[in-house]
């Protein structure tokens, strides 16, 4: 926690803060050699504080490049972006969100303990606060005892979480995650679910998730963004709050089917949408 | 034992052909001036004798491996390294000037490198310069290079070192080039949401992920310094180093002393290549690479 301090400007948002990314009226568009391409267009979306929200869609919706928008990774054409009421800009200079790639991403050339240090160290952390934080994170993702290793010697849903403790390692107030459990197979996928499930109520960050999971989305998010393509628009934004003490077992309750077939719905509305206009 | 299978068994069977090879070529190079002899003295020789002659001429076309390696037995261990005839006086000179020139080369290619990596006006104003350089042929401007550094009172080692940074500064440049570019989007992404300045993206990613890169390219460029060394003492009339040994035995035709500087010369580029590549066996294994 001691990290916190070290950001004076950062003031610590409170749990119950209002609009923590806010949206209005986004379009970006990609000038390509085959013409423009339409990523996103005339987004609205407000993220309140200690929220799970995920944005769910088939490929080429734009929810990847959204979440990159908000992390001032893809500057947007149109229409304005606040997160913790700045610019993506000025918050990515104030370090205010962690990011997870669909790849873990750690540097082969460094340990887990050196990976989970690498921000701490671009930030000018001293070297015993870097030393607590990586001990802290690698104990709230389980992956104590691996700080040695190198990031081969781990197995995928390992790095992954061991990618999340870096996210985590400065104490950003925004966790902004993009399909990181993509690339892993269901069991180890499930496993995770519940894992990050259990450090959002933990930690009480602001998650943005993006995923092309229906079963993910309805498990892990407080809203489900249902997203479809050309152009990349919001289709429907659902609200879904299972209450805290989820376990995987909830899957099987009517609650959680009743959503799934929402989201699916929506999914399909948005498909045949598209094809209609096309 | 893996040693013996993996490393002395099969660089032994190519060294033991090698050998059979070289010894036919030195019967079948050297026996027509045994021949000539032979019949200039209007005696008849036995293939046996004929065989054997071959093998033990003063001058040969092509010198036996046992006259060479007696001819380096002799230059390396029995005479002083202090005396003009050692090949390892000769040899020091060489090496000095080829370690001179390829720490210089390879700084000049890092420093290249990262100002390419850097600014896109000097990746589109440098590189081909850089490319054009390597056209010239080195046997032409290496006498120029002595001379021009020689008017403006650089003389000794430096002006033989220059060849050899100008032969290898560009293998490294190149891989360099090649290396601070090989971080993925994603790591480079990563460093940006940490808001991190350039210097830490170059020595907290660029770097670290160019070591492979660079450790291929030194074993080039340290080969390639040891020639460009040689060729510098060619054409000067250097009095000391294997060039000039290779120089001074051509012209009195010593063929034995010629082959005798060139495998010293093949050893030494063996001995230094293979530095490197215990160097970068250690630094991989710092840096995690699987055993």
């Amino acid at each position: 926690m001691s990290v916190v301090t070290l950001r004076p400007k950062a003031k610590p948002m409170p749990q119950a803060a209002k609009n923590v990314i806010d949206v209005k009226d986004l379009s970006l568009v990609f000038e390509t050699n085959d013409g423009p391409v339409n990523a996103l267009s005339n987004i609205n979306l407000s993220v309140d504080g200690g929220e799970f929200v995920s944005f769910i869609g088939p490929s080429g919706c734009g929810k990847t490049t959204l979440l990159r928008v908000i992390a001032d990774l893809e500057q947007p054409t149109s229409g304005s972006i606040s997160v913790n009421g700045m610019t993506p800009s000025e918050a990515r200079q104030k370090r205010a969100y962690g990011y997870v790639f669909q790849a873990a991403a750690l540097y082969p050339w460094r340990t887990i303990a050196g990976n989970i240090s690498l921000p701490l160290e671009v930030m000018g952390i001293p070297k015993a606060e870097r030393k607590d934080s990586i001990a802290r994170n690698l104990e709230l993702v389980n992956l104590s005892g691996f700080e040695k290793k190198f990031p081969w010697q781990l197995s995928g849903g390992m790095q992954q979480r061991a990618s999340i403790a870096r996210a985590l390692s400065f104490d950003p107030h925004l966790l902004l995650m993009d399909e990181p459990f993509g690339a892993l197979d269901e069991i180890v996928r499930d496993h995770l679910n519940e894992e990050l499930l259990k450090l959002w109520a933990k930690t009480q960050k602001t998650v943005v998730f993006v995923t092309h999971s229906i079963p993910e989305a309805v498990f892990l998010s407080t809203k489900i963004v249902v997203m479809s393509p050309r152009p990349g628009r919001i289709h429907e934004v659902i609200d879904c709050n299972l209450g805290s003490e989820r376990t995987l077992d909830i899957r099987e309750s009517p609650e959680f089917l009743e959503i799934a077939h929402r989201v699916r719905e929506g999914l399909r509305h948005g498909h045949s949408y598209d094809q209609a206009h096309l | 034992m893996n040693f013996v299978r993996n490393s002395v068994l099969p660089v032994g069977t190519v060294l033991i052909g090698i050998l059979a090879v070289w010894y036919a070529f030195t019967v079948i190079l050297n026996a027509p001036f045994e021949r000539d002899q032979a019949a200039r003295a209007n005696t008849t020789i036995s293939t046996g004798q004929l065989i054997e002659n071959t093998m033990a001429q003063e001058r040969p076309v092509l010198p036996a491996p046992h006259q060479v390696a007696a001819e380096i037995r002799k230059t390396v261990f029995d005479i002083s390294p202090t005396s003009k005839r050692s090949l390892v006086y000769h040899g020091w000179v060489t090496l000095s000037s080829t370690l001179l020139g390829f720490g210089l080369g390879t700084l000049l290619g890092i420093l290249l490198a990262i100002a390419i990596v850097h600014s896109r006006t000097l990746d589109k104003s440098l590189m081909p310069w850089i490319i054009t350089s390597q056209t010239v042929p080195i046997l032409a401007i290496a006498p120029m290079i002595i001379v021009v550094l020689n008017a403006v009172n650089i003389t000794g080692l430096l002006p033989k070192a220059m060849i050899s940074t100008y032969l290898s500064f560009f293998p490294v440049a190149v891989g360099m080039v090649k290396g601070l570019r090989s971080p993925e989007i994603m790591y480079l992404d990563l460093m940006r949401t940490y808001n991190a300045s350039k210097a830490q993206v170059f020595w907290k990613l660029r770097w670290p992920a160019s070591m492979p890169y660079l450790f291929t390219s030194m074993k080039i460029a340290v080969a390639i310094s040891l020639v460009g060394a040689i060729v510098g003492e060619l054409p000067t009339g250097a009095v000391a180093g294997i060039g000039a040994r290779l120089l001074a035995g051509s012209y009195y035709g010593q063929t034995v002393q010629i082959w005798a500087a060139l495998i010293v010369a093949a050893l030494m580029a063996a001995v230094l290549v293979s530095l490197i590549g215990l160097i970068a066996t250690f630094v991989n294994r710092r840096m995690g690479a699987r055993a």
